[in-house]
């Protein structure tokens, strides 16, 4: 190269020099490389490309030189100021990725940490029995009826063809409404709500009724005063035993599993006639697979239903009913009835949510 | 009822090699169900023989005589040597022949048998008594074998003293009294195993004479239709019961007293007949059958003085009553230890009215149970000749000649059975040869009745239909079969259940839950789900509560449904507000340990109809009419569904997170706003208000309006309800009533505006006395329809404000459906907001 006829001061363009701008290059490309974090490289920046850097004096230099040799070392300037640039993005990205990696081994917790800052509620699991239970009887068109828990005697014995002197009253153990005379007894079936709903609606009829009922047992591991049944009623022209037995099969392979069976004994209900005990069957019984009794069953009685005002010549119908909290005991392995009401929180917390 | 199996093969040939197992599968599908087998032979185990005693060698010098014996047993232990055994009995001699136990038996109870030194001799067996071998009490001796017992030494002891039976508990259920006796069972199962029967009721008896055994009068043969009665005199009044009676008495569970009053309980037993035996001598001229007089005595067997009703039914001699007909005879006239006299009476009385003189009087005796069930009427001369029988062979004496009865039962009338009505009602086909035959064998008597159809076809009947008609006469021991549905039943018991297939009903299309039921379910889920826990408590309550809780005298909740025969008598109320019980649940929790605690009840509580007297009677032939039912209905005390929840200890728990927050009155009221939410009541339908209202405490309760109508209360209790309960302080609590809440409005939809909103923020100054509720109505009455959400962030009292004021911050969220509100605008509908909150409640701006 040769600036021969331009005055020409070798030491103001010193930084134009090749050599130099290639050790611009490097000496940044170095520092660089050195900058541990984003801050230590966006410091270094101002030094390797910023006003007083090699790079921007080489620049001013530039002025200086004669106009055949200004394009040269323009190019020169650019392309160690690119080459900065470039070293410096490159490195940018790397610490900025470094960065972020840091930060999320420096934010990690202990999730094992204890959860609980609000306490998980609990519906009762009768509760979520007898709404279960009225679901698969719903899915099949069936409605819930409901009744009083105090009824008229008259509901609750003698429209079920169970006379004042019948010895099956003696047997249920009555709570009766003072004073004496009131015709009033707190319910001990849900079977009422058979006779209000037959006397309240025409045929056909296909309810199950939940509730709860009431008999005067002393409180111990398997009585209670309290309980809760399960009662279902169809009235309907040409109902045979054979429906009866398919809806009860039906019910407890829902309740208990597919391989659920029932079997039945015969039996004696004043408002039912033929009736039968049903038991069920099914593997994952506590104590392994066995029959366990269930509830009680049979052909609407025809002077039940004269009674409540069904004509028995035209209709026939059947009923059944079950103690939920024994469903709910044999279901889960509840071997003390007293845990259902005596409503300690960890009962209901540990199978109230998915009965 | 308790019998043992040899008892029962006594009148129906079981196969021999019956496993229990298979009798007991038998009868539960007769519809007997059996409480307990107990299979006597497996209470021994071990070697239990016959032994000869050979050798008695008297012990002297002991605190008791002692025997040391050697006992021939034959080949049962391996030797054929003598079992040498020390026994501390003594009603035994050489030759006797004596049940032996030999070592590694085990004995009832667990006792295991050894051979060990005792008395200076090596015992190895024992020689067993009755008790012993769980065979009854006795234990003044050994057993020795009567000398007409066929059995050598070695033999098995076990068939020789009665270990080889099985006893049978069973449960009959109330319609099937004929079950109640070995005749009926034994019945039962000539069914179940298609094996004859030997009724005892078939045994001839001689008929009544002209002339009566004893003079009787029945005046009242509805209450007695039948009375039959015989004397045996001379009997020895020493004569012992004998064991084999007795024993089936005791395993019956029936105590053995004296001869004639064991044999009419043995009678009892064998044809279900419950019979009295009268000491002939000790009765005062002629016997009369009546109704009692109110107000008469009689001091009965179990020497209680009780004094009858008008509907009770008595045996009177001259002196007055002497016997509470079919229930307990009397001391005055019962059979005394040096009775000689006997006249036995076997009478059929009316089950109703033996059923309400046995409940009147508590005294359920087996024979009212068998009365009450129904007894055979066609059974009381075969009783009768039976219990002659008995005595005359165990206790000598002779029989009279004259045989009483008076009969005045009526002929069972024959019920009209469709013969296709089986098949109908049961979905299997039994064809008409088959339903007879079932019915013949349970012993109807089966007849074609076309000619019966045109008559009137039974109490309650299914029409005759096409086919055939049947014209069943039941037997005289099933008085519970009177209806078609109860042939029915015969025909599919017999053929048996499990013969019924497996059939789905199609249901016509349902409409669901009702809307109650959905919004309960709704109400339940979203309180649990705001971590409340259900519980279900029982009704009961003490008259005391109404007291604890503070309510005033006229207070609705102070009138409480009450129960004539409560489980405790210091609970006989039925709740009217489900805060007691709920609180009760909340203690029990509080006192296994749990400090924080959220509960819920949804439930009834029950309101008594005040005057409401009793329902009018209402029968059963048909149904009562609305007017009727409506009547009846009225008297039922209201019971509307409440839900209540009670908060004690953190709501929040503190944690790693930081400090709890404490359960408070503000999250009392919110459960009930969440509630009317969860209910589908819309927000702007809801108002709260300060209420006083117990158990609440006064200046922190509210009460819950829906469309003006309260339908609760929340907030903190009382603090002397807290103290008179002895709960945690600051207990909160809930209660609302669901039924009270209107329907669910179908609720219209929002305009949801995409544009933004203007936030502004005021805070107001108002007296402390204003209701923040009110504040927010004003300004969102003055606020116009721009305004979207009125938000309280804050609540300030301090000295600059002044005594008695305090400031509210509201944030204002104002938004229009169709642009971006300006500045002017959104301040516009700010100060309209203010202008209204001053002009309703005085509110003035902070700092203006």
């Amino acid at each position: 190269m040769s600036y021969r006829n331009d005055p020409y001061d070798p030491k103001q363009v010193a930084l134009l020099d090749p050599a130099a701008l290639a050790e611009a290059v490097a000496d940044a490309t170095k520092a660089f490389e050195a900058a541990a974090d984003p801050d230590a490289l966006t410091a270094l920046r101002s030094v390797h490309l910023g006003d007083r850097s090699p790079v921007s004096l080489a620049r001013r230099e530039i002025g200086a030189l004669p106009p055949a040799a200004k394009s040269d070392a323009g190019k020169r300037v650019n392309e160690a100021r690119r080459a900065i640039e470039s070293a410096y993005a490159e490195r940018a990205e790397v610490v900025e990725r470094e960065q972020a990696e840091r930060v999320l081994v420096e934010e990690r917790v202990d999730v094992t940490l204890p959860y609980a800052r609000r306490p998980r509620g609990a519906r009762h699991p009768l509760s979520t029995l007898m709404e279960s239970i009225s679901d698969l009887f719903v899915g099949m068109g069936y409605e819930v009826a409901e009744g009083p828990e105090v009824d008229l005697e008259w509901v609750n014995f003698d429209a079920l063809n169970i006379p004042a002197d019948h010895p099956a009253r003696g047997l249920m153990d009555t709570f009766h409404i003072a004073p004496e005379g009131s015709g009033l007894v707190l319910r001990t079936h849900t079977s009422t709500v058979q006779t209000r709903t037959m006397l309240s609606r025409k045929p056909p009829i296909y309810v199950i009724v939940p509730g709860r009922v009431y008999r005067t047992d002393e409180i111990d591991a398997t009585h209670s005063p309290v309980f809760h049944q399960a009662e279902g009623l169809v009235v309907d022209k040409g109902i045979t035993m054979a429906h009866l037995r398919g809806t009860l099969d039906h019910f407890a392979r829902a309740m208990f599993g597919p391989e659920a069976k029932t079997r039945w004994r015969p039996h004696y209900f004043p408002f039912t006639e033929p009736s039968a005990e049903f038991d069920v069957w099914f593997p994952e019984h506590r104590d392994g697979p066995q029959w366990v009794e269930w509830g009680g069953c049979g052909m609407v009685n025809p002077r039940v239903l004269r009674a409540c005002g069904v004509d028995p010549e035209v209709y026939s119908g059947f009923a059944f009913g079950m103690g939920i909290d024994r469903t709910l005991m044999v279901r889960h392995g509840v071997s003390d009835i007293r845990h259902l009401f005596e409503g300690d929180v960890r009962f209901s917390r540990a199978l109230g949510t998915g009965a | 009822m308790r019998v043992s199996v040899s008892w029962l093969r006594e009148y129906v040939d079981l196969p021999a090699d019956l496993p229990t197992g298979d009798l007991e599968q038998a009868l539960v599908d007769l519809g007997i169900e059996v409480e307990s087998v107990v299979d006597l032979a497996g209470s021994v185990t071990g070697q239990l023989v016959v032994g000869e005693v050979r050798e008695i060698e008297e012990l002297t010098g002991f605190k008791k005589p002692i025997r040391f014996c050697r006992v021939d047993v034959g080949a049962a232990n391996g030797t054929g040597e003598p079992q040498e055994i020390v026994c501390g009995a003594r009603n035994f001699a050489v030759g006797d022949r004596v049940v032996v136990i030999l070592p590694g038996g085990v004995l009832p109870g667990g006792f295991a048998i050894g051979a060990r030194k005792t008395y200076g001799h090596n015992s190895a067996g024992m020689i067993c008594s009755a008790k012993e071998l769980g065979l009854g009490d006795d234990h003044s001796g050994i057993i020795v074998l009567p000398s007409d017992v066929a059995a050598k030494p070695g033999d098995d002891a076990r068939p020789v003293v009665g270990l080889d039976d099985v006893v049978l508990e069973l449960e009959i259920t109330p319609d099937r009294g004929y079950a109640l006796s070995l005749r009926g069972l034994a019945r039962e199962l000539s069914h179940a195993f298609d094996v004859p029967l030997r009724d005892p009721a078939l045994a001839p008896a001689p008929r009544g004479t002209e002339t009566p055994a004893y003079p009787v009068e029945v005046r009242d043969p509805v209450g007695c239709d039948r009375f039959t009665a015989r004397l045996v005199r001379g009997v020895d009044p020493t004569a012992p019961t004998p064991a084999w009676m007795a024993k089936r008495l005791v395993t019956a569970g029936i105590r053995s007293i004296s001869l004639p009053v064991d044999i009419t309980n043995y009678v009892m037993l064998e044809l279900g007949q419950p019979m009295h035996a009268f000491d002939a001598d000790r009765i005062v001229g002629p016997l009369v059958v009546r109704r009692a007089e109110a107000g008469e005595k009689l001091t009965t067997l179990d020497g209680v003085n009780r004094v009858l009703t008008a509907d009770d039914m008595v045996i009177c001699d001259d002196t007055g009553p002497i016997s509470l007909a079919a229930v307990m005879g009397g001391e005055t006239s019962e059979v005394v230890a040096d009775t000689t006299t006997v006249l036995f009476e076997a009478a059929h009385w009316d089950p109703a009215m033996v059923g309400r003189t046995a409940r009147r009087h508590k005294l359920f005796s087996e024979a009212a149970k068998r009365w009450e069930r129904g007894v055979d009427p066609a059974v009381a001369l075969v009783a009768l000749e039976r219990a002659v029988g008995l005595l005359t062979e165990h206790g000598g004496g002779t029989p009279g000649a004259e045989i009483l009865d008076i009969d005045h039962v009526r002929p069972r009338t024959p019920i009209t059975l469709p013969a296709d009505l089986p098949s109908r009602r049961v979905g299997v086909e039994y064809p008409p040869a088959r339903v007879v035959a079932l019915l013949e064998r349970v012993g109807c008597t089966v007849a074609q009745g076309a000619d019966r159809l045109s008559e009137d076809p039974g109490a309650v009947g299914v029409a005759s239909g096409a086919g055939v008609a049947l014209s069943v006469t039941p037997p005289s021991w099933r008085p519970d079969l009177t209806d078609p549905a109860d042939l029915v039943e015969e025909v599919v018991r017999l053929d048996g259940y499990d013969r019924v297939p497996s059939v789905l009903p199609t249901a016509p299309p349902g409409r669901g839950l009702t809307p109650r039921q959905r919004r309960r379910r709704a109400v339940a889920g979203s309180l649990a789900e705001r971590g409340y826990v259900e519980v279900l408590a029982h009704p009961f309550v003490s008259p005391e509560l109404a007291d604890q809780l503070g309510l005033p005298a006229d207070d609705s909740r102070r009138p409480a449904v009450r129960l004539a025969n409560p489980l405790s008598e210091e609970e006989p109320l039925l709740r009217t507000t489900l805060l007691g019980p709920l609180l009760g649940i909340l203690k029990r929790n509080l006192g296994r340990g749990h400090r924080d605690l959220a509960l819920y009840e949804i439930g009834a509580v029950f309101h008594p109809r005040p005057g409401a007297g009793s329902p009018p009677a209402m029968g059963v032939d048909r149904r009562p009419t609305d007017a009727e039912f409506a009547a009846a209905d009225a008297v039922v005390p209201a019971q509307p569904v409440h839900v209540a929840v009670v908060l004690a200890g953190d709501l929040d728990p503190a944690g790693w997170w930081g400090a709890g927050r404490p359960a408070g009155w503000a999250d009392a009221i919110e459960a009930a706003r969440d509630v009317l939410a969860a209910a589908g009541i819309p927000d702007e339908r809801v108002e709260v208000r300060a209420a006083e209202y117990a158990p609440w405490h006064p200046g922190r309760c509210a009460e819950l309006r829906v469309d003006d109508t309260v339908v609760g209360h929340a907030g903190e209790l009382h603090p002397t309800v807290v103290a008179a309960l002895e709960l945690p302080r600051r207990t909160c609590a809930m209660e609302l009533d669901l039924d009270a809440l209107p329907p669910t409005p179908v609720t219209p939809a929002p305009t949801v505006s995409g544009f933004p909103p203007a936030l502004i923020d005021v805070a107001l100054v108002v007296d402390d006395s204003v209701p923040a509720e009110q504040v927010r109505r004003a300004l969102e009455a003055g606020a116009g329809e721009l305004l979207e959400d009125v938000r309280l962030f804050d609540v300030y009292s301090g000295a600059q404000l002044g005594d008695g004021r305090r400031s509210l911050a509201y944030k204002l969220t104002f938004r229009a459906p169709d642009r971006t509100l300006t500045v002017e605008e959104a301040v516009a509908a700010r100060d309209a907001a203010v202008a209204v909150a001053a002009e309703r409640v005085g509110a003035t701006l902070r700092g203006a």
